[in-house]
């Protein structure tokens, strides 16, 4: 049997081992893959208490020259050996994408597509930092001045570095804090517990690509561990339920990334043409897995809500649990079996109180949850909610999972509430307006597009550049001009 | 036969005979304890003629630690001390009625031997201490002070009420109990700028919020002495690693106002940080039990309630279950008697306790 990998806490790039240590077993067999080192909270707030020395490093490195690292990085990230820890093999994309596969339930398929997305941030920085940053030049971020649309603006950064505290769910979701480091920001990072591979295999291409080790901190740890990145970094990104994220909220310096709750809205106008775009809705509920924030997991429509509800069920009912190397795999095994568990036991009560029924379980005859290869697995589930106030019709849940409502259309404003992804199929203008002034819609999809489609010049859960600096008013001149 | 075999057969030749001897005081007419001498009637056995080594004390059932809070101090005082007036301390953290011990002279023989157990290096006979912790009603206050006299030093005291920090927190009332650790910092901060202090008394997470103010080996510190939460090899590695930047003498200690003072195995680091205490024994043993049956001693290296049994003539307190949970680990040749590794609060495998910022 061979040795389980070591996975070490980083601090300012330089590899800890320390003394406690987590164990990242498989959920279909227990073997355990790897040894994390957990960082306790005092050497977190130690480093974080001297983390501006290590901060200077990066921010010594124009952007221009941070773009091009992350442009090798991608590459590094895609197809290099990398190292995990100073002694121990090094991991090839292969290996990353197996034991990624292991501990997190994705089917390669979906671990490879992810790979990808993780090298189109890394690609196309450039233009994601333009898409944050409004065009601005990007030379603001080096010298803190500029001038955009002729007008001056001078910008300071808000913190020595970014903490995130990471989820397990879906390796894209790193996407979202790449960009601090062409931002000339570094990161302190607290991976998910079944998830830490990518966070570390992205540090390591960045790494070897040239940019500094001081501007990585990953930080296994518990939740004391999570509590002072969130408290010690001047801004943070924090990923969970809502009980996790409750208690920081209304705290300016934290981002909370919850549950997406993302929709798809159809109005008056284009409703009865529901089967021209009928692929959209189904991509949006299965794409990934259905593990993402922005997949779908309401879809409200004014009529036909019989209808389509049935034809997703038959469109969804089809896709079936895999082995995790076979390349149709779409769905993903659950890292933590009593999570499925948990999932399949809530779905049932909520039909079982009245006003919804489960479409898929009605055409398939057979339970949701199922064990295959030792993994558990949910299977694709379409619900016909019949109001607004059901328990399952605006709940997300951690596969693909939608309820279909009938609302009209002049109540789907109302009946939003909080949705990080809202895909509106309409060309009605008014109704375009009212959207658009929502204040519970995070990103808005005007037409057919899935809920699962990003691209890359749009800040996703807030703008990160903003984030991170903040303008300031300027008048007068530096003498010498603006490089001080 | 190894000398570290002897050490342990001659050990447990002691205990036996000082476990005959205080059984023999607390159950007698002339020298008992009344508590004891009531219990007596009940127990089915009688004591002075059926407990005749330490492997008897089995035969008692598990102590009631609620009797500490519910009955008159009186009950506990043995006929010998009638009439001198006692300390009472109470148990730390404890919010509501505490456990509270009665006691004489126990305090001061427990620190005056734990002090043999301290380097003249980094405890300065003469040097001056600093306590930051729990004073208050505790054992430890008046235990602490002594030790430095004993030593011929004196000592300072920052207090901090872990009873208070426990209602915080439980409350979340996080940023209170923050504005509190910054005050008990901010005093101890005060004295090792102005004073001349060698020597530290503190809690793991006091020691480390001290560091974050300044460099603790800087301020003059030779020896930190250290207990009160639960140190993993790794927080104490940190601790001494940097926290103390490798440069202080570390003395992690387990007790409290039922025991007494548990010291340290020495070979800190070559057991990987992981910290083995041993009682003072004969006048403490620390049993690991079973979780399931704590009339059972577990093996070696696994994982067990602790049992205290306090052996003086002044308390008699067979087999008190803690609220602890640790490793029994071997004796060794400092202690040639059983020992209690990576104690820990029971049940925190699988639940959060909450210890406090102290």
């Amino acid at each position: 049997m061979t040795e389980p990998i070591h996975i070490p806490v980083l601090r300012g790039g330089e590899t800890y081992s320390s003394l406690d240590r987590a164990e990242l077993t498989s959920p279909r067999d227990g073997r355990v893959l790897a040894s994390v080192s957990q960082a306790n909270a005092g050497l977190i707030r130690r480093d974080l208490r001297k983390i501006h020395e290590r901060t200077a490093v990066l921010r010594s490195i124009p952007t221009r020259d941070l773009l091009e690292i992350c442009k090798r990085a991608g590459e590094l990230f895609m197809t290099a050996s990398l190292p995990i820890d100073d002694d121990g093999p090094a991991q090839g994309p292969d290996d990353y994408v197996a034991l990624l596969s292991e501990t997190s339930g994705l089917p390669h398929t979906l671990c490879r597509r992810n790979m990808n997305k993780v090298r189109t941030v890394f690609d196309e920085m450039e233009g994601i930092l333009g898409g944050l940053m409004r065009g601005m030049d990007l030379s603001v971020v080096d010298t803190g001045f500029g001038e955009h649309c002729g007008v001056r603006v001078c910008y300071y950064e808000t913190t020595d570095a970014l903490g995130v505290v990471l989820p397990s769910n879906s390796p894209g979701v790193n996407s979202i804090w790449m960009p601090a480091l062409a931002l000339r920001t570094p990161v302190v990072l607290k991976p998910g517990r079944e998830e830490p591979w990518t966070p570390l295999r992205i540090i390591r291409a960045l790494m070897a690509a040239g940019c500094p080790k001081e501007a990585f901190h990953f930080y296994p740890t518990d939740h004391e561990g999570s509590a002072t990145i969130l408290q010690g970094c001047g801004r943070a990104l924090l990923f969970g339920d809502e009980k996790t994220t409750a208690a920081y909220a209304g705290d300016p310096r934290i981002n909370l990334h919850g549950p997406g709750r993302s929709k798809i809205v159809v109005g008056e106008d284009m409703i009865d043409d529901w089967r021209e775009w009928f692929d959209v809705l189904v991509a949006s509920v299965v794409d990934n897995g259905g593990r993402s924030c922005i997949n779908a997991s309401s879809i409200y429509v004014p009529r036909h809500a019989d209808e389509i509800a049935a034809a997703l069920a038959e469109a969804v009912v089809s896709i079936e649990p895999k082995e995790a190397s076979d390349p149709d795999a779409r769905l993903s095994a659950f890292a933590n079996p009593k999570f499925a568990e948990w999932i399949d036991a809530t779905i049932d009560a909520g039909i079982d109180a009245g006003g919804a029924v489960d479409l898929t379980l009605e055409k398939r005859g057979t339970p949701r949850r199922i064990e295959v290869g030792g993994s558990q697995f949910l299977r694709p589930t379409i619900v016909r909610c019949q109001r607004i106030d059901h328990p399952l019709a605006r709940t997300e849940f951690l596969f693909p999972f939608t309820s279909v409502l009938e609302v009209p259309q002049s109540s789907m404003l109302d009946a939003l509430g909080p949705t990080l992804v809202l895909t509106a199929i309409t060309r009605d203008r008014d109704w375009i307006r009212e959207l658009v002034r929502s204040h519970s819609v995070d990103r808005l999809n005007l037409g057919p597009y899935p809920t699962s489609r990003a691209e890359w010049d749009q800040p996703h859960e807030g703008n990160l550049f903003e984030f991170l600096y903040a303008r300031r008013a300027i008048q007068g001149a530096i003498p010498g001009g603006a490089e001080c | 036969m190894t000398d570290l075999e002897r050490a342990i057969r001659e050990a447990a030749e002691r205990l036996d005979d000082h476990v005959r001897a205080i059984v023999q005081w607390h159950f007698s007419e002339e020298t008992g304890t009344p508590y004891w001498l009531e219990r007596a009637a009940t127990l089915g056995f009688d004591p002075r003629s059926e407990i005749t080594c330490a492997s008897d004390l089995q035969r008692f059932p598990l102590f009631d630690g609620e009797v500490l809070r519910t009955l008159p101090h009186e009950q506990f005082v043995p006929r010998a001390y009638a009439g001198r007036p006692f300390t009472i301390f109470e148990t730390g953290g404890t919010t509501g009625m505490p456990k509270q011990r009665i006691g004489w002279e126990d305090y001061k023989t427990d620190y005056e031997q734990f002090s043999d157990t301290l380097s003249d290096e980094a405890f300065p006979p003469g040097g001056y201490w600093l306590m930051v912790g729990p004073t208050g009603p505790r054992r430890l206050r008046l235990a602490i002070e002594h030790l430095a006299n004993h030593r011929g030093s004196s000592c300072y005291f920052v207090d901090l009420d872990p009873r208070w920090v426990k209602k915080l927190i439980s409350g979340r009332e996080f940023d209170q109990a923050k504005a509190y650790m910054r005050h008990v910092i901010d005093q101890a901060v005060s004295i090792l700028e102005n004073r001349r202090v060698s020597a530290l008394f503190t809690t793991p997470k006091l020691l480390e919020e001290l560091s974050d103010r300044l460099s603790i080996p800087d301020a003059g510190i030779r020896g930190v002495f250290c207990g009160g939460t639960t140190m993993t090899p790794q927080t104490t590695r940190f601790l001494v690693e940097e926290v103390l930047e490798g440069k202080v003498e570390f003395v992690p200690t387990y007790g409290n106002t039922l025991m007494g003072l548990a010291a340290h195995r020495k070979s800190l680091r070559a057991d990987g940080y992981s910290i083995t205490y041993h009682a003072p024994q004969p006048r403490a043993i620390l049993r690991v039990t079973s979780f399931d049956d704590s009339d059972r001693t577990v093996d070696y290296d696994d994982w067990g309630r602790v049992e205290l049994t306090t052996l003086t003539r002044e308390f008699f307190m067979p087999r008190f279950l803690e609220r602890d949970e640790a490793l029994r680990r071997r004796p060794c040749d400092d202690y040639p008697w059983d020992g209690v590794g990576e104690v820990r609060p029971f049940g925190a495998e699988s639940s959060k306790i909450v210890e406090g910022v102290y």
